[in-house]
């Protein structure tokens, strides 16, 4: 069975979709992301979905769905790498994605992050780094 | 009977084509300025010419006949180079029933003795010149909408580009209606820009633009969330204060939205999105 590996990279969760996803999968990645979460209290999510080329609406819940789960597990999510036939099919889908952040690729998406988890608490880690 | 009149008509050609030319050139609406005067005798002489070869005893009454082929085509080829040279269809006309008169005219002298001939004649004379006038407006309107077709496609390419202002700052003026098919191009290539670009803020310029209206005020929505699902910043500006007013009569909700009232500004709050300062560099020699 297949599933979509996500990588742990310090405070964040990476997960990069190379495939098309098919409705099972993107259930899958949905529960196995929001229990990575939960087991690594990771501060943020990035999602790549520049291979991504062809999204429906349950595609596009789901995106929304990760990013309203983690929010509420205090974990922001970026989504990056967005083909502009996607966005524009989100859009005429109706789907806005709201709660979740986007970036043009994924150097600007981890930016955005640390951006994001940097400004709620950089001081405390910032200590304890340079006395590890 | 009937082989006279074409017989008759063959005879006298010459004769044909100089009343022909007469009635042309007295008529008011002559346009030298478009075509000059032996241009248009070579056209009219053709013209006859394929039409009196094309003429037998028994296509006469059968306008729609395959002989006239030809004819027609020479028609075509006259009328829709007038259409793109800017004749009125009046004039376009005047060029094919000026030849009936010359026709009519010339039977008149020769059946003077023969009323009943003469009015079988005219009555297929007037048939055949009645097709070709269909004919000629045909393609004469033929050739004006492919001349419109192809100005719309000129201002539909041309009307969208996306201009680079700065290191990751893109601009998009349009101008022009937006409907929604012209959205999708602009929306298309503002997305594919930012992709190849890699720039995080794009201006969305509607100075150019006449007016807007709910469903204008739609596309435009469409375009800054599609932006923003790209992961790039979205800023319209340029609006004037009519489209203001519009806009909050029409109760569209804009707020979500960054928008500024000229180019300038927009430019301004990108720089400092982006963390840019622009300074203004001290004249040494003046200190």
């Amino acid at each position: 069975m297949d599933r979509i590996p996500i990588l742990r990279m310090g405070k964040f969760l990476l997960v990069t979709i190379q495939i098309d996803l098919y409705d099972r999968l993107a259930t899958n990645l949905e529960s196995d992301l929001v229990n990575m979460v939960n087991k690594t209290e990771a501060r943020g999510v990035l999602i790549d979905i520049s291979a991504l080329s062809i999204v429906d609406s349950f595609m596009g819940r789901i995106l929304g769905n990760i990013g309203s789960m983690s929010k509420i597990m205090d974990a922001e999510t970026v989504v990056v790498g967005m083909q502009p036939a996607v966005a524009i099919t989100l859009i005429e889908l109706g789907l806005e994605l709201k709660g979740v952040h986007t970036a043009l690729n994924v150097e600007k998406g981890m930016e955005l992050l640390k951006e994001k988890i940097g400004s709620s608490e950089e001081e405390p880690d910032a200590d304890e780094d340079s006395i590890d | 009977m009937k082989t006279d009149i074409t017989k008759m008509l063959q005879k006298k050609r010459k004769q044909i084509l100089e009343d022909w030319m007469t009635n042309q050139l007295e008529d008011e609406g002559l346009r030298e300025d478009l075509m000059s005067n032996e241009e248009l005798r070579e056209q009219s002489n053709e013209l006859l010419d394929a039409l009196l070869k094309a003429l037998t005893a028994e296509n006469v009454a059968d306008a729609q006949s395959e002989d006239f082929e030809m004819v027609h085509e020479i028609l075509s080829g006259i009328s829709i180079s007038r259409a793109r040279q800017g004749f009125s269809p009046r004039e376009t006309g005047i060029f094919v029933f000026s030849l009936k008169d010359a026709l009519l005219k010339n039977l008149q002298s020769d059946l003077k003795d023969d009323p009943a001939a003469l009015v079988d004649a005219i009555i297929q004379i007037n048939k055949l010149m009645d097709n070709l006038g269909v004919v000629t407006f045909e393609t004469f309107i033929k050739g004006r909408e492919e001349v419109i077709l192809r100005q719309t496609d000129e201002i539909t390419e041309i009307s969208t580009p996306v201009i680079r202002v700065w290191d990751g700052i893109l601009a998009l003026p349009i101008i022009g209606t937006l409907d929604s098919a012209r959205t999708q191009v602009v929306m298309e290539n503002l997305l594919q820009e930012i992709v190849a670009s890699g720039s995080t803020i794009a201006i969305l310029d509607i100075s150019g633009v006449p007016a807007v209206d709910s469903l204008v005020a739609q596309h435009l929505i469409k375009t800054v969330a599609a932006t923003r699902l790209m992961g790039a910043e979205c800023i319209i500006s340029g609006i004037r204060p009519e489209i203001a007013q519009t806009v909050v009569h029409l109760g569209i909700d804009l707020s979500t939205i960054v928008t500024k009232a000229s180019l300038a500004s927009a430019l301004k709050y990108a720089f400092t999105m982006l963390k840019l300062e622009v300074k203004k560099v001290q004249n040494k020699a003046a200190l």
